[in-house]
């Protein structure tokens, strides 16, 4: 066994645990917690398939940004614990049953594959692949015009956030 | 070397860990985090077959997800704020007025 699969095997079990912690913590404050590890782990993930610019992003971005905005939000409102689940109502246990049969099929699809090692590249890709030098490259030539989009973007969401916010306006 | 269907197995497991978090869990906050991890799990589809077949351009649909998921973000917690400030609640099932 090579370590890199050890790793992967690592990543992902604690990643499906942080995960299932998100879902099933009675505290949101525990949850919020849970989703910041469940970040980690996955950035872990990226950088063993060699995506080590969009996994610092992940911890800058998700880990640092997101989750601050989130645990801000929890402790505003001080909220206390909640019951994790309500009733099992017939949507709910019918929710639960369609997504049990999602992953199902999901597998079975996925498992069909060639589960083979990925392709090799060639040198010269493998050494700039995944870079923060080549990823600036590609959006700033070829994805110029949604970079610039997804600015505005970020922008109207903050303008909005502030006047949703806001008590009275 | 890490067969790229193992990677989009746990993407798929993880979407409907989220999916499933997303039906059942009543807390609006929490509801918000269960779509983070399905997310996630889409940028961890899209930077599997962006290393299958050596494009970065999966990397860049990363990128565009996470801006999107911080702006859908700030939104979600700002509705979050001016509804629990309106009904005195952030559980789903108390939030009714549209439902008729």
């Amino acid at each position: 066994m090579n370590i890199e699969l050890i790793l992967f095997g690592a990543f992902a079990l604690l990643t499906l645990l942080s995960a299932g912690t998100v879902i099933f913590a009675r505290s949101p404050i525990n949850s919020a917690m849970a989703l910041v590890s469940t970040f980690f782990f996955l950035a872990g993930l990226y950088v063993l398939l060699w995506a080590h610019t969009v996994a610092v992003l992940q911890i800058m971005v998700y880990a640092g940004a997101i989750m601050v905005l989130f645990l801000f939000v929890i402790m505003l409102l001080n909220l206390g614990e909640s019951p994790t689940r309500g009733k099992p109502t017939l949507a709910r246990v019918l929710g639960g049953a369609a997504t049990v049969g999602l992953l199902v099929v999901l597998a079975i699809v996925l498992l069909k594959l060639p589960a083979g090692a990925p392709p090799t590249m060639s040198a010269a890709t493998q050494a700039t692949f995944g870079t923060m030098a080549t990823l600036g490259q590609t959006i700033f030539t070829q994805w110029l015009l949604p970079f610039e989009a997804v600015s505005l973007l970020l922008l109207v969401a903050m303008v909005g956030a502030v006047v949703v916010a806001k008590s009275r306006i | 070397m890490v067969p790229i269907p193992y990677y989009l197995l746990l993407a798929a497991a993880l979407f409907c860990m989220g999916m499933f978090g997303v039906m059942v869990r009543r807390n609006a906050l929490v509801v918000f985090m269960c779509v983070e991890l399905m997310l996630n799990a889409a940028n961890l589809t899209f930077l599997a077959f962006a290393r299958m077949h050596g494009d970065v351009i999966g990397h860049v649909s990363a990128f565009f997800v996470i801006a999107v998921a911080a702006s859908e973000a700030a939104i979600g917690l700002a509705i979050v704020i001016a509804v629990f400030r309106s009904r005195g609640s952030v559980l789903v099932e108390d939030l009714r007025t549209m439902k008729h």
